[in-house]
């Protein structure tokens, strides 16, 4: 009998092209997703090497990170920098015959939104893009990673990955969560309990009840945070709720092929008995509805706890604590819930869906922003801003005082103008807290989109449960 | 890419763990279209104020590490983002080699390809190189790929763990590229096994 396997294990034997003695692989790439910042070196080393790209029909680009998210940006760009950035796309998009959506297109929208919203993300498959948010895509049972430019360049020409092997580890999350728990605070909770290093090394796959009970959007955030507890990828094995958010999208397969590709995706488990390097478990009923006080994302507390002291931790994080809370320009001790916020920012490939947007809405009918709060929210693609149009969501987020915008990175990293100055702190949806990451100076909370919300409109960090 | 065999040379202690791409090479530098010019912005708002004056007291800052060609750090050095940009700055500015006691995979993989060697020793033997970091142009470490070690400036050495397929593309400067194009028969009869059995891809 074959040696029982895990999902990383399955998927990963289907891939492999080729084995060198010493164990690296080289695999096979299903899917390469490609945006603005970290393309443009490779395309240019394609054409000095006369190089072609090998599969232009696997390859799907799009512009997001720069993109400005305001209603005039038709307009053109207006930092140059940026918009040679976008135009260099446009033309490396043409030039070499990939699939592509234009800053025009209504399906343009944060790459890790657009995959599966198109139905390019398919269990069972290897997925890269160049950008380490890509673990997103393991909520499909599909093993999907960051890669760096060179590497792009690697897949462009030959759709293949010269790669070795991670471990394989399981984030058990058992039981169900209590109101007001997210999937954000699953992930948050995850990384704050194994570090931003514990999975170095490591595919992690998630699973438990608490996972299964999730919809796709909520197990896209927990995969998407994956690499923020330093694994190389996020996995859950995909179920119906996969199937019924594939069936029909776009690019999805239709009819018989899809009878086919159902029949090989039940079999995308972990096998009883597999084996896992590394297995973490956590009880779904213990994790609380959480916020970050620092600069890491493993800097999780509950909102209804208090700023940490430096003392608390151990090594080299004493240090690197003094120095989050000096940065954050927080005191020990302070209840979080008496963090005042100047700003609130709701999208991004973490939470910029419609079942985030549909969240932050509830808690926002019938309520204002708080006086002097600026507050934005910028979904996360042109489909998720019209189907929030449809529902009327944007009116209940214009009514309350937020900017309704277009897709886009925005202020999850402020390429494009959408920045916090000095100083100013954020109540975010998106995935890194880290020193100047949303504008130099700029201060940032991570936490669930409700949360965002009900910072908002009370213009401090806060426990949404007081509000539901 | 070029080859890395031995280096010895004026080493920067960076003593901070979770040293992120964000802090390596901020977002407005990412808005090149080239590989080269990111040096001058390494570590920029560590380096220099807002209004781009030298923050005296970083290390890069101080005139034995201008000419550092290797960096000391503390764990999960090269955190976030997948920017090749972060080891494209390094290099420009002069680094070939960081040594932590671990780094994210991501960058781990990108300083392979750009011909950087990063090192990772237990704790204990970086804050022993950190200590002797400290030291300046007084202490110059020596990294040799082919050995494996490190050699600090009082003469002990530290033995290091690499993948053998990373050390060989590093040692003969090897391009990735090249060397899968060579497997293309290979790559043809995968798509044609897949093909068959996946056909919905
Ligand atoms: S939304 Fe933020 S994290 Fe996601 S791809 Fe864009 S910049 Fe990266």
């Amino acid at each position: 009998m074959t040696q029982p396997r895990t999902l990383y294990d399955k998927i990963w034997d289907d891939h492999v092209v080729d084995r060198q003695p010493d164990g690296t692989c080289l695999i096979y790439i299903d899917r390469h997703l490609v945006h603005e910042v970290t393309s443009p070196q490779a395309f240019e080393g394609l054409r000095l090497a006369g190089r072609p790209v090998r599969c232009p029909e696997k390859t799907i680009a799009v512009p997001d990170h720069n993109v400005p998210t305001t209603w005039d940006r038709e307009a053109g760009i207006a930092n140059e920098e940026s918009r040679i950035q976008v135009e260099t796309l446009d033309r490396n998009a043409r030039d070499f015959a990939i699939h592509y959506y234009p800053v025009s297109d209504i399906r343009q929208g944060i790459v890790h939104i657009i995959g599966p919203e198109q139905g390019w993300t398919l269990p069972g498959m290897t997925i890269v893009c160049g950008d380490s948010h890509t673990a997103t895509h393991g909520a499909f049972g599909a093993l999907a990673h960051g890669i760096g430019t060179s590497e792009v360049e690697h897949v462009l020409a030959t759709q293949t990955l010269i790669q070795s092997k991670s471990r394989n580890m399981r984030v058990e999350v058992t039981g169900s969560l209590g109101p007001g728990v997210t999937a954000k605070d699953i992930t948050l909770s995850v990384i704050a309990a194994t570090g931003t290093a514990g999975g170095t090394g490591h595919v992690i796959e998630y699973a438990g009840e608490a996972i299964r009970a999730l919809s796709m959007e909520g197990r896209m955030t927990v995969c998407n945070m994956a690499i923020e507890g330093g694994a190389r990828a996020g996995l859950i094995a995909p179920d119906d709720k996969t199937f019924d958010y594939v069936r029909g999208r776009p690019h999805a397969p239709k009819g018989a092929r899809w009878e086919a590709a159902m029949a090989y995706w039940k079999t995308l488990q972990s096998d009883p008995g597999a084996r896992f390097d590394k297995v973490v478990t956590l009880r779904a009923e213990a994790i609380a509805p959480v916020v970050t006080w620092g600069t890491s994302p493993e800097d999780a507390v509950a909102i209804t706890g208090v700023v940490p002291h430096p003392e608390e931790f151990h090594g080299g994080k004493v240090e690197a604590a003094r120095r989050s809370l000096d940065y954050m320009g927080l005191v020990p001790g302070t209840r979080m819930t008496d963090v005042a916020v100047d700003a609130v920012f709701i999208g991004s490939c973490t939470n910029g869906r419609i079942e985030d947007l549909r969240a932050a809405a509830a808690i926002l009918r019938g309520r204002r922003v708080a006086p002097g709060v600026r507050a934005m929210v910028v979904p996360g693609s042109g489909l998720v801003r019209l189907q929030a149009e449809e529902e009327g969501l944007d009116a209940v987020f214009r009514g309350a005082g937020f900017e309704w915008r277009l897709a886009g990175c925005s202020m999850c990293l402020g390429m494009n103008p959408d920045q916090l100055a000095p100083g100013e702190r954020c109540a975010a949806t998106s995935n890194r807290n880290f020193e100047g990451r949303m504008g130099r100076g700029g201060r940032t909370h991570l936490m669930s989109p409700a949360r965002a919300a009900a910072a908002a409109v009370t213009g401090r960090l806060a426990d949404v449960r007081s509000l539901a | 890419m070029d080859r890395f065999t031995t280096l010895t040379g004026i080493a920067a202690p960076l003593p901070l763990v979770n040293v992120d791409t964000d802090m390596i090479i901020p977002k407005q530098f990412l808005k090149t279209i080239r590989r080269t010019g990111l040096g001058r912005n390494l570590f920029d708002e560590m380096r220099f104020t807002e209004d781009g004056r030298e923050i005296a007291d970083f290390v890069l800052n101080r005139p034995p590490y201008r000419k550092a060609e290797i960096l000391v750090a503390g764990e999960n050095f090269g955190c976030g983002s997948s920017r090749e940009h972060a080891p494209w700055a390094l290099l420009d500015f002069g680094i070939r080699c960081v040594i932590a006691p671990s780094f994210a995979d991501i960058f781990h993989s990108n300083c392979f390809k750009n011909g950087i060697l990063p090192v990772v020793l237990p704790q204990e033997a970086v804050d022993h190189l950190m200590e002797d970091a400290g030291r300046g142009a007084n202490a110059r470490l020596t990294v040799d790929l082919v050995a494996q070690t490190v050699t600090a400036s009082d003469g002990r050495v530290f033995a290091f763990e690499v993948d053998p397929f990373r050390k060989h593309c590093l040692l003969e400067g090897l391009d990735d590229i090249g060397l899968t194009m060579e497997k293309v028969a290979a790559i043809d009869a995968f798509e044609a096994r897949a093909a068959a059995a996946r056909p919905w891809l």
